[in-house]
């Protein structure tokens, strides 16, 4: 079944069209990536599809319900959960702390502190740490627990692996395939594209706003995916409607 | 009076100033409004409270538990009709606002209770005191509120680390976008600060008003209290605050002293020394 459906979403960063008539849908406990260069408009979308940024047009269904216009705070209420580029933890809460911000709404769901603890086992005895003395990699993963606690049906993650070591990624991604298991279906945002392509059920490219290439990875060649990214040739226009 | 006393009565009077001066911190802490209509609402909190003694004939202290109450819904109200409409638009729009309802609020008093000065009257209970040694004695009221203002401040501080709407208040300090995405609702979370800032304005006001007169232009001049215990004390630090009240109070009460006209100045003078040499306050903190 259809989670997410995004029909012609444009959405404007003050004159400049970011994202430009984008279509995607992703399912339920599918993983979809999207991928593409620096200004591509990824963390745009990501933003708008969060409540963050307004859409110009366009429409934003969840589970079959409107939410275009919904604001941010009452999308979490509906299920939508965004990992903010930069991970954005609260700096003068303790680690415990920004994962219980992430429960404030009680959506009910199998994400509980304890679960989180069990995907995360080095937060326990770190849990009093105030969050601004962790590594990026740490960040990231208390980022993810305290959005995870939100209980979502759609994760967002935007620029999953920026600024971190590639071992430190690779440990994130681990716990990927557990959280989708969980119920929760994900989109991320990565500017890695062979971490996306592994990772990914399928991918999804934007190059200056417009969406030119999606489908699965094992299906995509590297030098399609080469092509849709850096926008060399005529690449091939993106497919609309189902796979 | 000895000096042993005269700090007794400083630390006491430093309270005060805490409590007086927490709304003020809360509400630049949370929403980046500086609150120049700090001190009069505090004086609005006298007035109501005088009329309402004057007009029902209940007791003071029932006056004071409903007065209260009654700022704090104001509070909410003042927030989600007034103060969020100008947040869009920037600092500067909050702080013409403020200075606008400063200036409103005055004149409102002085239409309607004219330029009398006016006390609380609390009888006995305000000038009784009790002898703790030789040189030292207390009095009930001063006593009465900084124990008012030590648990007040405790209750806040209670409220910010155990509840999550208390969490919330903290995180959209941080970075209210983020809290956004966590399910708050910035106007909630903002009312929400405002009605403690209302509530403990409203409540040092009162304690003002027993222990010295007010009249509708007092306002500012309360204010700058506030401002100099939230700058001694750390922006952002609810025991900086309390700590900050005390500096300032025992340094108005031994300056008092060795010259009663010094009291002020001297007040002034350690809040300048403290803006020169250590900007970031006495306990430079990030809990509120």
């Amino acid at each position: 079944m259809t989670l997410l459906s995004v029909r012609d979403l444009t959405v404007h960063h003050g004159q400049l069209r970011a994202v430009d008539g984008v279509s995607l849908s992703v399912d339920e406990g599918e993983v979809l990536a999207i991928i593409g260069a620096n200004g591509a408009g990824k963390s745009t979308l990501l933003r708008a599809l969060a409540g963050l940024n307004a859409p110009s047009s366009g429409t934003v269904e969840l589970a079959g319900r409107d939410i275009t216009r919904m604001p941010a705070h009452r999308r979490v209420v509906a299920g939508v959960a965004l990992v903010p580029e930069g991970r954005r933890l609260f700096r003068s809460l303790t680690v415990e702390e920004n994962l219980l911000a992430g429960a404030y709404r009680g959506r009910p769901g199998p994400w509980t502190m304890a679960a989180v603890l069990e995907l995360f086992p080095w937060m326990a005895e770190r849990r009093g740490q105030n969050a601004g003395q962790l590594s990026g990699g740490e960040q990231q993963a208390v980022a993810i627990g305290r959005a995870l606690l939100s209980n979502p049906d759609l994760l967002l993650i935007d620029e999953l692996s920026l600024g971190l070591a590639p071992v430190v990624v690779r440990r994130i991604y681990e716990v990927l395939p557990g959280i989708v298991g969980a119920g929760t279906t994900a989109l991320i945002v990565e500017q890695d594209v062979s971490q996306a392509m592994r990772v990914a059920d399928r991918v999804h490219c934007l190059l200056e706003g417009r969406s030119v290439l999606q489908g699965r990875p094992a299906e995509l060649t590297g030098e399609r995916v080469e092509h849709a990214y850096f926008g060399i040739g005529a690449a091939e226009p993106a497919q609309e409607g189902r796979h | 009076m000895g000096w042993v006393n005269a700090v007794v009565q400083g630390l006491l009077l430093g309270g005060l100033y805490a409590l007086f001066a927490t709304g003020l911190s809360l509400m630049f802490g949370v929403m980046r409004i500086v609150n120049l209509a700090h001190g009069d609402l505090a004086v609005v909190a006298s007035f109501l409270a005088l009329a309402l003694v004057s007009g029902t004939g209940l007791p003071l202290w029932v006056v004071i538990v409903v007065t209260v109450p009654l700022f704090a819904a104001l509070g909410y109200l003042t927030q989600r009709v007034l103060l969020q409409r100008s947040l869009s638009s920037g600092p500067l729009a909050t702080l013409l606002v403020t200075f606008g309802l400063s200036i409103v609020l005055q004149n409102v008093l002085l239409e309607v209770f004219s330029a009398d000065t006016r006390t609380l009257d609390a009888g006995a209970f305000a000038t009784g005191s009790f002898e703790v040694s030789g040189a030292v004695s207390v009095g009930y009221l001063s006593l009465t509120t900084f124990l008012l203002a030590c648990a007040a401040l405790a209750g806040i501080q209670l409220f910010l680390s155990r509840t999550g709407l208390g969490r919330m208040l903290r995180a959209s300090s941080d970075d209210p976008e983020t809290a956004n995405l966590m399910g708050a609702d910035s106007r909630h979370v903002y009312g929400i600060a405002t009605v403690i800032a209302f509530a403990t304005v409203a409540l040092a006001g009162l304690m003002f008003a027993i222990r010295s007169s007010f009249d509708p232009a007092i306002g500012p001049s309360r204010l700058i209290f506030a401002f100099e215990a939230v700058v001694i004390g750390g922006l952002g630090s609810l025991w900086g605050t309390l700590l900050g009240g005390m500096v300032l109070g025992v340094t108005q009460s031994v300056s008092a002293q060795v010259d009663p006209a010094l009291t002020l100045l001297a007040g002034h003078l350690i809040f300048l020394a403290v803006l020169a040499f250590r900007p970031q306050g006495l306990l430079a903190g990030r809990t509120a």
